[in-house]
Order: C-alpha cells, then structure tokens, then sequence
C-alpha cells in the first residue's frame, strides 16, 4: 500500500514526486517504470547519438533522486493493469500496489504505420534511451540512414546522424518540413541549413517499402518512395510522431480522447486517478481547448501540477500551448503558439524578414493579443512575447514594435510592466 | 533572501553595470584583460535595456517558482531551496534554449560561446553583486526581499 502511486519515471513523474514532497514530506509514494535505468532527459537522446553526450550528462536529476524523496522505485517493471474499484495496479509478475492516489504518467510511444519490411534488421523508432542505445551500436558500420519524418524527433536524429558522418535521407508527408510549427518561410529557412549539411530532402512522399540487402534479404539495403524513387541506405529511422501509452487505462472508467482526458487540476474523471505528460489530453490557452501537446516543460508542468493537487494543495494548470526551442545545427529558433493561421481573415500576421542576416520574427495576432511567435535567431527576448501572450496582453499601442529587433522588457509602457510583473514594483 | 531591485528612474543608460558584470566573470577579472584578450569575450549577465527615454538594467530575477526551472530539459537550471537562488550549471547545459523561451523577463541569454546559456548568478563570491556595487547612479540597489 502506497499513499501515492505514480506510473512513469520520466519528467512527468518527476515533477509530481518533487511537488508531492514540498507539500507531504512523509506520504508513502511508489513509482513504477519500465525503464531500468535512472532519471534522463529524452530530448538529449539525440546528443547521446551525436557524441555530443554521455549518459551521465543526459541524468536530469542526480543518482539518489529515489532516496532523498523517500520513493520506492519498481525500475524495470511494467504496470499492466488498474483495478479502480479496489484502487490497484497490477504489475508484471503479478503483484499489486494499492494506491489512495495514482497519477498516470506514461509517456508516448513512437507512431509506426505499416511498412512493407519495417521488421528488418536495421530499422528503428526513437524515443528512449534504448533506441537510441541501439542505434548508436549500428553506426560505425553504416554509411547511409534514411529518416521518416521531418518533425522535432526527425530532425534531430537526422542532426546527430549527420555529425556521425552519415549520408541521410529525410522523407516528409507534408510539403514543408516542421509544418506543424514553423510557417513557410521559417520551415524553408530550416530547410536551407540542413541541405547545407549535406542532407537530401524529399517532402510531399513517404516510405512505401523497406528493402533488403541484396546479400541478405533481413538487412535493411534501401527504401522505396511513394513517387517510385529507391534510395539506399543502412539505417531507416521512424520517426513520425509519439502516441499516447494510454494501454493501462484501456477498459476501465478512465475516459479518453487520443489521450487521457484531464481537467486543470489534472484530475481524470475518476476520484483519485491524475494523468499528465504526453498521455494526457491538457488545456492549450492559445487554442482554447484540451489536446495532446507531447512536449517536455509542458510534462513537468502539469506533473507538478497533479503532485500538487494528489498532495492536497489546489493548484491550477494554467495551460500550455504548442512551444518548441530548435537548435538545428546550430541556428536557433523558437515557435510558440499558431505559426501559420488556418483562417488568415481571422488574424493578423506582422511580419520581419532579413534573409541576409538570417532573421526571421512573426508575430500573429488576433484582436490584438499574441496567438503565435516565430522568431529564427535573435530569440532572447521570447520569453518576454510568451509572457504577454500567456497573459492575453492588449499588444495594440506597440505592436510594431514586437517584430523591432530591439524589443526587449524596456518596450512595454511602465503602466503595463507594472501590471504584468508586480513584484519589481513594490 | 537577498535580491538586486532595479530603480529604472535612476538609471542614466550609461552600460557600467555590463561592463562589470563582464569583468567579473571573467577569468582574469581584470577591466583591460578581459576586454582585450579573453576571446570570446566573457558575455555580461546584465543587459542594460534601452527604449528611449527609458533605460533600466535587468538580470535574472531568481523567480520564486521560476519557470526556467520547470522547463529546463537537461537539469542544468535548479532552484536552490536554501539560498533562493536559481543555478545554473554550464557543465549540464545543453543549449537547447527552452529556459530563454519561457523567461519571462527575458534576462537569460545565450553565451558569447553559442554553446550554453548565461545568467545572473548574483556573484555568489561577492558580498555586493559587480553590477550593484558600480552603477554610479543608485539605478541598481542589493536587499533583503519578503519572497
């Protein structure tokens, strides 16, 4: 019996240990995660294939993190079923852990279609710390990858492959990469510097079939396009998007959407039962609804959130939105909120292009308040724009100013910034 | 704990506070050494902020529940429970630029290396922070807050 039982050890879970702890400093809590090894950071995984990290770097939290908190830690073993009424989890070798109070924090897990010859030897998806363990044992002797998906996951294992001397091939769905995040021009700017690495682009198909090599059939030797196009090559990387790990919560009175659905509290509709991170449907302030944002600040968040509320002090997730900080080979870039309006009537887009420089800044908004900011280099000053836009800031009287390359704290009238940081002005 | 309250009506524009801040973390922390031979130059933690006739300097405000921390994704930003301050580890720092996204005073800055973040750090081994201790103009004053 556990006063607190979480599933899922990454930042999620995390977050809830930490905050559960600022408030109950005794309560009994367990975490139960599939995973052996101890607290990382999965953005990284990506450095760890590079070179750029070791796994000692990519610890988010130091070795003793179990212990200082009084967690027990079940590492390496896999919850497989709930039973609500008696308030359970059942693991995998058949023992239990009662709960009072359970938080759901999962994760995702990678979306892979059907592909002729996906069971190949040499073909991967990446999200964990192992697949990326796996893929970086296969390196040295590959010379060719080819990497489905041109999103966040795609480009940066592209990155790190790169770095490794490899010839890669991205193959993307949609017409622009990043389309999700990045309007036209940003994405064609992206686009840019990664052809400038070396590597061949081909948006507007996908893999039909994953071949063999001709020496041995299991062997992954190359793909075939949508457009009839073979490409060799010694690796295929999937990596088209994470789904929500919502298989523990599957027949019971946890209801779901794609992921599971939480109110601001992170509270599912069942007594006692949280959910947060990737496997949860939160609230996005700029879209005005719940859905599935499989973002790493945001999963922190909302753990901390639902640690918070299972411990007994109220506290409100106050939305998140689609947020994402680039680094792709080096040029920095940051997207928040709605980069490419569906309604263009609907909004308003300024605007400020330097090619030469390489800048870019867009701001769009809608009845004067921030709903989206592109900004490719000169990002320091983001936080500032996300700070008015979170706060839905009438922008009217300045916002020619927003996309100046000189906007900074000093651009907001006194009144406002008295308004919007109350603690400076005391 | 401690904090650095910015008196935007005294500040005179005047960049003393960048120049020490720069300075002092610096290797030599000598005004001549660090300018001229320390490449890249040691990037200030203060940024004077000017939109005229409005100046004042703004550092990293060591938030109470500071978001940076929150969003940090390598673990490299923490909030020290005993000193209030919030820390940064350049060693664990990956440059990923989550904590600049969600700043939201926009006091963190990328580091003339281009490889981490830089931010005040209140000069942990000074008794007044370099910035406080030089404005010539009281624009920058080091005391005791109420959290």
């Amino acid at each position: 019996m556990s006063k607190y039982v979480i599933v899922g050890a990454s930042v999620a879970g995390i977050g809830a240990v930490e905050a559960i702890r600022e408030v109950d400093p005794k309560g009994t809590i367990t975490v139960i995660s599939d995973e052996q090894c101890p607290q990382y950071s999965r953005p990284m995984i990506s450095d760890l294939v590079s070179g750029k990290a070791t796994f000692e770097k990519m610890k988010c939290r130091d070795d003793q993190f179990w212990e200082k908190n009084g967690v027990q830690a079940l590492t390496g073993r896999t919850a497989v079923s709930l039973n609500l009424a008696d308030k359970y989890v059942s693991l995998d070798k058949g023992d239990r852990v009662n709960f009072e109070k359970l938080l759901v924090a999962t994760g995702g897990k990678p979306f892979v279609p059907k592909i002729e010859g996906s069971d190949k030897d040499g073909v991967f998806t990446f999200t964990t710390l192992s697949d990326a363990e796996s893929l970086a044992a296969k390196i040295e002797k590959a010379k060719s990858a080819v990497v489905i998906g041109a999103g966040l996951i795609g480009i940066s294992v592209t990155e790190a492959l790169v770095k490794r001397g490899l010839k890669v091939t991205m193959v993307e769905l949609q017409d622009k990469i990043l389309s999700l995040i990045l309007d036209p021009t940003a994405s064609e700017m992206v686009e840019n510097v990664i052809r400038k690495a070396g590597v061949t682009i081909a948006t507007g198909q996908t893999v039909k079939r994953i071949l063999g090599k001709p020496e041995n059939g299991k062997v992954v030797g190359g793909v075939v396009l949508t457009s009839g196009e073979q490409v060799q090559c010694d690796l295929v990387i999937i990596a088209i998007g994470v789904i929500p790990r919502t298989e523990l919560v599957s027949g019971t009175d946890v209801k779901t959407n794609r992921g599971i659905l939480v109110d601001k509290f992170m509270r599912t509709n069942v007594q006692d039962v949280y959910a947060s991170g990737d496997v949860a449907e939160a609230y996005d302030f700029v879209v005005g609804e719940n859905r599935l944002l499989p973002l790493w600040p945001l999963a922190q968040l909302e753990g901390k959130v639902a640690g918070y509320n299972m411990a007994g002090k109220k506290a409100d997730y106050p939305g998140g939105t689609a947020m994402s900080s680039l680094k792709y080979f080096g040029v920095p870039i940051i997207s928040i909120g709605i980069a490419n309006p569906k309604d263009p009537d609907a909004y308003e887009s300024l605007v400020k292009h330097d090619p030469e420089r390489g800048f870019y800044r867009k701001i769009v908004l809608k009845d004067n308040a921030i709903m989206g900011v592109t900004l490719v280099n000169g990002i320091e000053k983001a936080g500032v724009l996300f700070h008015l836009m979170k706060n839905g800031v009438n922008v009217k009287k300045f916002k020619q100013e927003l996309i100046s390359d000189d906007f900074c704290l000093a651009t907001l009238p006194r009144s406002l910034r008295r308004k919007l940081y109350p603690g400076e002005y005391k | 704990m401690k904090k650095i309250i910015v008196k935007e009506e005294h500040c005179i524009g005047c960049g003393l506070c960048e120049v020490y801040c720069t300075v002092q973390h610096s290797k030599s922390k000598d005004i001549i050494k660090a300018y001229n031979r320390e490449k890249p130059r040691p990037t200030s933690r203060v940024k004077l902020e000017v939109h005229k006739p409005v100046s004042f300097a703004i550092q990293c405000r060591h938030c109470e529940d500071a978001p940076c921390v929150t969003a940090c994704l390598s673990g490299a930003m923490k909030k020290d429970e005993e000193t209030g301050l919030v820390t940064h580890d350049p060693e664990k720092c990956i440059g990923c630029w989550t904590c600049i996204m969600v700043c939201p005073y926009g006091a963190i800055k990328m580091d003339a290396s281009g490889k981490v973040v830089s931010k005040c750090d209140l000069c942990a081994e000074l008794e007044i922070p370099a910035c406080v201790a030089n404005c010539p103009n009281g624009a920058l004053v080091y005391k005791e807050v109420k959290p």
